[in-house]
């Protein structure tokens, strides 16, 4: 393996990650402040990607798409927190998993109902298509670096968010002890609101950023879901340095594994047997990363006891 | 001698007789479960519409059909066909689009004796030691279309081919039918994980391969990723594929990027007969859109059991079982027959993805394997 392909492979792990966190940050936002188990994140993905499908193919502008998919995420995210969510704070974790999961087949759903059955059309636009040479001679494609940096961008404003602001101030205290500042007369309850749609916003971004180069279909959110709760746990619930730290761990663990392991197994097996050990090995990578960090560290990377 | 060949000869024209009268009379209950939500839901309803816009077409009001959704989870297909053979009480089943589900129902729904047609699914397991006397593949065997891409690499010349599927079943079929026909040597060879969505990694690969095509097998939302993904990363390598990733419900969503690629099929609605064209026309007046590979494939599913129920009563199964053997409809795809194995033999093509107008779709650059069978069918006995 030459060290351009290596280094390509790399960035491919970095961008994976970067997308990966735009999906955890708001999962373990919601997870560590709430303490609510959302699996209808995926869903709010896809909402996110068809969004921005719809709106890319009426006005043919990616900004605008971009942020109708923000802006449908986000408000998708507040009604079902003022309409569902709201009455699951207080039940049993597993209640909250039931309602959540009702809620992923009502989304899957509806949107085949609206947008039909076939997957949508959404293009990179034509300013950032096609390859760039980097340093080395690396071609790689423009519209992934622009994702890795969108990505390490919005993890800084988050950064500053939680560290810097009042809502932020507010954030931090509602993770650690929530009656109490409800007690100093905060409004909890619009805070909740508030953090589920900031979540809701950033998953539904990462779905357009995602939505085109990938496909945009139904049901679209539920693998990166499981992806993004490896990534928490990993990281620590509740820790955005965690989700962070977590997130580029997995991407490049998953995208290294699945090019480096069956040249491996090469070394000393048959070409096709290697590939498919190699592979299937690579399937595994990342739940075994997760394993071994939950042998050393409980609670994640950045997890509070 | 002469005269036990005279009596089984009356004997047959007596029972075919009563057959026949029998066949005008009895009801034929259809069970199709399909899958018609979640992710590959296109597929699904493609097969649906076609096999309901024949029986539509044929007006025969002794065809009743009853349709499940499955959810593309074998455990609910499961349960969909022991629900239809214990209360429903069908005589043929159909309608599964995944070779898992397909391996999950139809060895049980065929040894309770049901027919069971299938409208796309095509596991190697079903044509070779597994087939069974009640067992009808319309479509293909899983192989085919990746033989079909082999042959035409040979006649594009292709010696250096880098060659990637999902790591399941059908993917491995689909690399073994592939280096069943090509000739030349491979420049890699991965299997990529199933329902994966980002293909960076294997692209660069390709890149640094020096392979000079590629072939892939990427069915449904994960080929439009690959597809979109390769255009966007300067790889300019000759792409080919079988057409279950440049289908009419799924190219409209690649766009741009899927233009000028070169993919197998054994139809196409721009495949000269009567048949196809009345399909193609009637199909865009009854759901407005383009039909695809799948809805063609129901249809055509549709066609010969109302082929066979013009000959023979359900209630014979020998006899309705040698009427549907007979393969005596118009099929969309010109010539077809069943082979031993009750699986098609037919002819695949060469397709190029176009636009016309604002639609992108396909049309036909040539043949690629004539009056092709499977190579399982050795294995079958009855």
């Amino acid at each position: 393996m030459t060290t351009i392909l290596l280094i390509e492979q790399v960035l491919n792990g970095l961008q994976f990650g970067v997308m990966l966190f735009l999906m955890a940050a708001g999962l373990t936002l919601i997870f560590g402040v709430m303490g609510l188990i959302n699996l209808a994140h995926g869903s709010l993905y896809m909402i996110g990607a068809f969004a921005a499908a719809a709106v890319a193919g009426a006005t043919g502008s990616f900004v605008l798409a971009l942020i109708a998919s923000l802006v449908a995420a986000a408000a998708a995210g507040a009604i079902v927190e003022l309409v569902v969510i709201r009455r699951l704070y207080d039940r049993d974790h597993l209640d909250q998993v039931l309602a959540t999961f009702a809620l992923i087949l009502i989304f899957s759903e509806g949107t085949r109902w609206l947008f039909g059955s076939f997957p949508l059309f959404l293009d990179i636009p034509p300013a950032l298509s096609g390859p760039v040479t980097l340093p080395g001679g690396i071609e790689y494609p423009l519209y992934r670096l622009v994702i890795i940096g969108v990505g390490l961008l919005i993890a800084l404003g988050l950064f500053q968010l939680i560290a810097r602001t009042r809502i932020g101030i507010r954030i931090r205290a509602g993770e650690s002890d929530r009656e109490m500042i409800a007690a100093l007369g905060v409004d909890i309850s619009k805070l909740y609101t508030l953090v589920f749609a900031l979540g809701a916003g950033l998953a539904g971004l990462a779905g357009a950023l995602v939505g085109a180069i990938q496909s945009v279909q139904v049901g679209m959110g539920e693998p990166v879901l499981i992806l993004a709760f490896v990534v928490i746990v990993i990281g620590g619930i509740g820790s955005i340095r965690g989700a962070l730290v977590g997130a580029l761990l997995v991407g490049l663990t998953d995208t290294l594994g699945g090019v480096l392991l069956p040249g491996v197994f090469a070394t000393f097996m048959e070409p096709a047997a290697a590939t498919a050990v190699g592979s299937s090995l690579a399937s595994m990578s990342i739940y075994i990363l997760m394993a071994a960090v939950l042998l050393f560290k409980p609670t994640g990377l950045y997890g509070s006891a | 001698m002469k005269l036990k060949s005279l009596i089984l000869a009356a004997g047959l024209a007596v029972f075919g007789t009563a057959g026949f009268a029998d066949g005008h009379a009895a009801k034929v209950k259809v069970g199709m479960i399909t899958t018609l939500s979640g992710g590959g839901a296109g597929l699904g309803i493609d097969v649906r519409d076609g096999f309901m816009l024949a029986t539509k077409m044929a007006g025969n009001d002794n065809l009743e059909v009853v349709i499940e959704d499955d959810q593309r989870k074998p455990e609910i297909a499961v349960q969909l066909a022991d629900k239809m053979i214990q209360s429903e009480k069908v005589d043929v089943m159909t309608g599964i689009i995944w070779s898992n589900l397909a391996m999950a129902v139809v060895p049980a729904a065929t040894a309770q004796g049901k027919f069971y047609l299938s409208p796309n699914a095509g596991p190697s397991a079903l044509a070779g030691k597994g087939c069974h006397p009640l067992y009808f593949n319309v479509a293909w065997q899983n192989d085919n279309l990746h033989e079909a891409a082999g042959a035409y690499a040979n006649d594009a010349g292709y010696a250096n081919s880098f060659i990637l599927a999902p790591n399941y079943p059908a993917g491995q079929d689909a690399l073994t039918g592939y280096k069943r026909m090509y000739e030349g040597e491979l420049a890699g060879e991965i299997y990529t994980k199933l329902g994966q969505t980002d293909y960076a990694a294997e692209i660069a690969q390709i890149r640094a391969s020096g392979a000079d095509s590629v072939f892939f097998f990427l069915p449904g939302g994960m080929g439009i990723s690959f597809l979109k993904q390769y255009a966007g990363s300067g790889v300019d390598l000759p792409v080919i594929g079988p057409a279950f990733s440049f289908d009419q419900g799924i190219l409209q969503a690649v766009g741009e990027a899927a233009l000028g690629v070169k993919n197998t099929s054994q139809w196409n609605k721009d495949i000269d007969n009567e048949a196809n064209k009345t399909f193609v026309e009637a199909f865009q007046a009854e759901y407005g859109r383009l039909p695809s590979l799948y809805a063609s494939q129901g249809y055509d599913t549709a066609n010969l059991l109302l082929s066979a129920m013009d000959k023979a009563s359900v209630t014979d199964p020998d006899a309705f079982r040698a009427a549907l053997a007979e393969a005596d409809f118009a099929s969309v795809r010109g010539n077809f027959r069943f082979g031993s194995n009750q699986h098609p033999i037919q002819d695949f093509y060469v397709r190029e993805v176009i636009k016309e107008g604002d639609v992108f779709t396909n049309k036909i650059i040539g043949a690629s394997l004539t009056d092709h069978g499977d190579a399982y069918a050795a294995e079958c006995s009855y």
